[in-house]
């Protein structure tokens, strides 16, 4: 991390501190609400979108669900989304998807948790738009010459997951087995899953 | 929110559509890399409070229609060295859209 990143972290965080001291002070929130909070978002993790994930690759109807109404889909699994307005992109032979935020970080936190440093990094935002097989080539991820790239800037109040093409190999494996297949980045859209057997 | 409280959706999925090339001060939801291009309405996403107006604390509303428009990559960006094909698709509320020409 160059110094000049240093000191605007390092700005932000003072700031950040100094803010909640004060909600604190002024009695708007309490110590305990703001680890509660904190404790939450740690709770969370990609394994929530894998569980989507795994049950719209065992049921076609849910997944015809889930990509008519991503939250609605998610609540359906008992994942509480609160506000979150999701929309789940589907991969298939012919189209690839990827997620960004180019103006910042939105991310899906209700449901995949805290996003990758590098999600938030400029280089990640600014270069996904514009070359996009040579930000997944960094992945190690090669699409095939005939698939085309979907890149999903997520700019307002929707916030995106990628349904990634289920791996070859995989006939009659259960949703637990199957779940245990998706990662983290190819619900982002930056890597695949590779096939089995 | 209420049917009145929202400005009424323009335009319909298929619209080719031109985001304004403004440079208004403020805080901004619309990336630079796609203003004054042309684009293709791919889904209309409901009507949200305008974040131009939230980032004053001030409540937004109406509510704007929000749209996800797609574009070309190459479009996008002229150099563009990948595939012809490639799209992005993004979120622009509907005050930053006007009908293009086809």
């Amino acid at each position: 991390m160059s110094a000049a990143t240093s000191d605007t972290a390092g700005y932000y965080r003072r700031m950040q501190a100094a803010v909640e001291e004060l909600l604190i002070l002024k009695g708007i929130v309490t110590p305990e609400d703001v680890q509660r909070q904190v404790d939450a978002m740690d709770a969370r993790n990609y394994k929530r979108g894998a569980k989507m994930v795994a049950r719209a690759w065992s049921d076609p109807a849910y997944q015809a669900r889930m990509l008519a109404n991503g939250s609605a889909a998610a609540e359906e699994l008992g994942l509480e989304v609160g506000p979150l307005k999701l929309i789940v992109v589907e991969n298939t032979p012919g189209v690839h998807n990827v997620i960004v935020c180019t103006l910042c970080s939105c991310y899906p936190r209700m449901l995949l948790g805290i996003p990758p440093e590098w999600y938030k990094s400029r280089a990640y935002r600014s270069r996904v738009v514009r070359e996009p097989r040579a930000v997944l080539a960094e992945f190690g991820t090669r699409l095939p010459e005939d698939v085309d790239i979907r890149v999903h800037d997520s700019t307002a109040d929707m916030r995106y997951m990628v349904l990634p093409l289920r791996p070859r190999g995989t006939d009659g494996w259960d949703e637990e087995r199957l779940a245990a297949l998706v990662t983290r980045d190819s619900l982002i859209g930056v890597a695949r899953l590779p096939d089995q057997g | 929110m209420g049917a009145a409280e929202s400005v009424p959706a323009r335009f319909r999925v298929g619209d080719r559509v031109r985001v304004r090339g403004a440079d208004p001060p403020g805080h901004l939801r619309t990336p630079w890399y796609c203003r004054g291009h042309v684009g293709t309405i791919e889904r209309l996403c409901g009507a949200f409070a305008n974040p131009e107006e939230l980032a004053y604390n001030r409540p937004g509303l109406p509510a704007q229609p929000l749209y996800r428009v797609r574009f070309q990559a190459t479009e996008l960006w002229p150099d563009y060295r990948e595939h012809a094909r490639d799209v992005v698709e993004i979120e622009i509320f509907q005050h930053w859209l006007e009908r293009a020409a086809e």
